[in-house]
């Protein structure tokens, strides 16, 4: 029987079939660094008197603490500077390349892997951090670790784990215009539940996906996680080679023509089987937009709050009465008329080129509702130096927006740039757990292309909401 | 990690169920940077009761810890075991464990003993009878002894071989070190390195600033 492109992965670098009840031990091609999840896990290594096995295929960067603004300064919160300073010690103790704050490789440790090139197919790519999945865009097996294991990968280069269970998300068919890959992950954690991915590893296949972009891949990749799976993949192609060739990282030469041999064989074979199915239509997609405080809890932009007394499950009524409660909002409201008062554009999920690109072509030319601030904050620098060079970062300032340092920023409010208790926003990050973006803070996700065309109307709004909607931009974005 | 056969030492009765990670150890003390000195930290909400277990005097140098079901639930965190073990516990004994608790808990060399919950009974009511009692666990034999009564324990086979032979994760990888380094001399020359550096030319980045400043 065939192997699907999860298990061809896993026994691709699989060092040592565990015996009597022993995980299996999986070599890791990739391991990624940053300042939250990584300190204890060096002083691990201290303690033990141990060393880094692989520093050359470690990488450090600064993120989810670092400033958006003022890089060129001391942090100023006390425990962020500690954990970037720790990071700094470690990197340089133990022989680890780091991107510091300041550095064009600096940001977003799932945004500079790729940019670097040191993501590609056919790898294991690990990091402390559940978003990892989004290296599974290119058909690498990536996936979110502990501190603990954190420390064993640094010391061995490898990790025990069990086999997980392999599910296909089949997109059938074409997105409709201004259908995003956000929508149709959205719409995925919609359906199955966010936690209906768990134990699984997720293989994102039919046409829509494979007419996306490579960043838009990473997009959906990114929140594979928020459906309680272990990681996502999407299997490598002509998109995929192209992305990678001429990164700074990629083979060249004679190398590369062999890991493009290698790396199409990386699909799921015709006769193999996965151990869960779920369909979608691409065709029946429309915005997506989140009402409650779980990823799950989304609907079209079209539609109104449901009313928590219709649903039939005595957990998820619960579920969405809290969450409505803590959202302020009521059922039958329509999601087109939330008023919002701040955009966010930015993380691990839509910081990418093609996100800024994306919201800028909306935006371009007009203005910015008065009541709604709009913060655009690139995954990495070299995603912002490239905005400027492109112009990106004047549409934006002349639009009214704030342009930032790159960062994980308001994904998550560790830095100084969060919600005020009961402030909205349309956040183009993954999360919308309660006080995720700041204590009391309301978060609706949404895609790149929502997120500008709500700045611009100040309530939920999708581009084809606008006047003279004639800006319209493809589905890849 | 060193090796545990047997492990006696005075036990504490912790009469509460549904003890979260929050309570073994609360989100502010996550800020810190460093593996070791969590002490102060454990139980550090309760810690401020002056009835509360470990603040009397006979408790203070507990090292097995017999309380009741859902030990461990609630957040992932690793401190919660690493909390448990700098206050000097080897042992925590109760009917039923949160499963991410007692994985780590395996990992970092702590032994989670499942006892029934009458038996916890028993046990908790011979602790109070005589504060500063002494427990003795067998791992080999699965039992746990406090005065004249003994009693079952179970263990995960797996976990509890790691425990006797003081094997943490990374040492048993490394008994395998050998392979490792087969599988290593096999991986593709196409296979991306992170040294040396290599990254387009670089840019001076400037900070930005508000757009008002
Ligand atoms: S951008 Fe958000 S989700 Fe992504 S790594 Fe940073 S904090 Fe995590």
């Amino acid at each position: 029987m065939g192997k699907t492109l999860a298990e061809k992965l896993w026994a691709d670098h699989l060092v040592r079939k565990g015996e009597d009840g022993a995980p299996d031990l999986i070599y890791i091609d990739l391991h990624m660094c940053h300042e939250v999840t990584s300190p204890q896990a060096f002083e691990g290594l201290r303690l033990a008197g141990r060393e880094v096995r692989r520093p050359d295929l470690t990488i450090a960067t600064e993120d989810h603490n670092t400033p958006t603004l003022d890089i060129d300064k001391p942090i100023a919160d006390l425990t962020s500077r500690t954990q970037v300073d720790t990071l700094r010690t470690n990197a340089k103790e133990f022989g680890v390349r780091i991107h510091s704050l300041g550095d064009a490789d600096q940001g977003i440790v799932h945004v500079v892997g790729p940019q670097l090139g040191l993501t590609m197919p056919g790898m294991t790519v690990v990091c402390g951090d559940s978003h990892t999945s989004t290296h599974g865009a290119f058909g690498a097996l990536a996936f979110g670790i502990g501190t603990s294991e954190v420390e064993h990968v640094l010391a061995t280069q490898t990790l025990p784990l069990k086999e997980f269970k392999t599910m296909a998300i089949n997109v059938n068919g074409t997105l409709p215009e201004g259908t995003t890959a956000k929508d149709v992950i959205l719409a995925v954690i919609a359906k199955i539940g966010t936690g209906g991915g768990q134990g699984y590893v997720l293989e994102y296949r039919g046409e829509a996906i494979r007419s996306l972009s490579m960043e838009a891949r990473m997009t959906v990749c990114n929140m594979s996680i928020e459906a309680g799976a272990r990681a996502g993949l999407i299997a490598p192609d002509d998109t995929t080679f192209e992305y990678v060739k001429g990164r700074p990282h990629a083979p060249e030469g004679a190398d590369w023509d062999e890991a493009v041999e290698y790396w199409r064989t990386l699909v799921t074979d015709d006769d193999a089987t996965f151990d869960t199915e779920v369909n979608l239509e691409a065709s029946d997609l429309e915005p997506f937009v989140t009402w409650g405080t779980n990823p799950g809890q989304g609907l079209p932009l079209s539609a109104s709050i449901p009313n928590p007394e219709e649903i039939a499950d005595a957990d998820e009524r619960e579920a969405a009465a809290n969450a409505l409660v803590y959202m302020g909002l009521e059922p039958g409201q329509a999601l087109r008329d939330l008023e919002i008062d701040t955009v966010f554009l930015g993380s691990c999920t839509n910081g990418r080129i093609e996100d800024l690109r994306a919201a800028a072509a909306i935006i371009q030319g007009r203005t910015k509702a008065p009541n709604t601030r709009m913060l655009v904050v690139p995954g990495s620098a070299r995603v912002r130096l490239q905005a400027e060079q492109e112009g990106l970062d004047q549409v934006f300032k002349d639009f009214g927006a704030e342009w930032r340092n790159a960062g994980c920023s308001m994904c998550l409010g560790m830095n100084p740039d969060q919600l005020k208790p009961k402030e909205r926003s349309a956040s183009t990050s993954n999360r919308n757990f309660e006080g995720r973006q700041g204590k009391g803070g309301r978060t609706h996700l949404v895609s790149p292309l929502v997120a500008a065309a709500t700045a611009v109307r100040g309530t939920l709004s999708s581009p084809a909401d606008l006047e003279d909607a004639d800006v319209l931009v493809g589905a890849s974005a | 990690m060193e090796k545990i056969t047997t492990h006696t030492g005075i036990g504490v009765p912790l009469r509460r169920s549904n003890v979260d990670t929050d309570q073994i150890i609360p989100a502010v003390y996550l800020k810190r940077v460093t593996r070791t000195g969590f002490e102060d930290a454990l139980f550090a909400a309760w810690r401020g009761d002056e009835s509360f277990v470990l603040n009397q005097e006979a408790y203070k140098q507990g090292s097995v810890l017999v309380t009741g079901p859902d030990f461990g639930t609630g957040s992932s965190r690793e401190h919660a075991v690493w909390a448990l073990k700098d206050y000097g516990f080897k042992v925590v004994l109760a009917p039923r464990f949160a499963d991410i608790f007692r994985g780590n808990s395996g990992k970092q060399g702590l032994v989670t003993g499942i006892v029934t919950q009458e038996n916890i009974e028993l046990i908790w009511k011979l602790l109070e009878a005589e504060p500063g009692k002494q427990i003795t666990v067998s791992l080999e034999d699965r039992t746990v002894t406090c005065g004249e009564l003994t009693v079952p324990f179970e263990i995960d086979d797996y976990v509890r071989w790691r425990l006797l032979e003081g094997l943490d994760d990374i040492s048993l990888t490394l008994k395998h070190e050998e392979e490792i380094t087969a599988f290593e001399a096999t991986r593709g020359s196409w296979r991306p390195k992170t040294l040396p550096a290599k990254t387009e030319p670089g840019f001076h980045v400037e900070a930005a600033r508000p757009v008002d400043a």
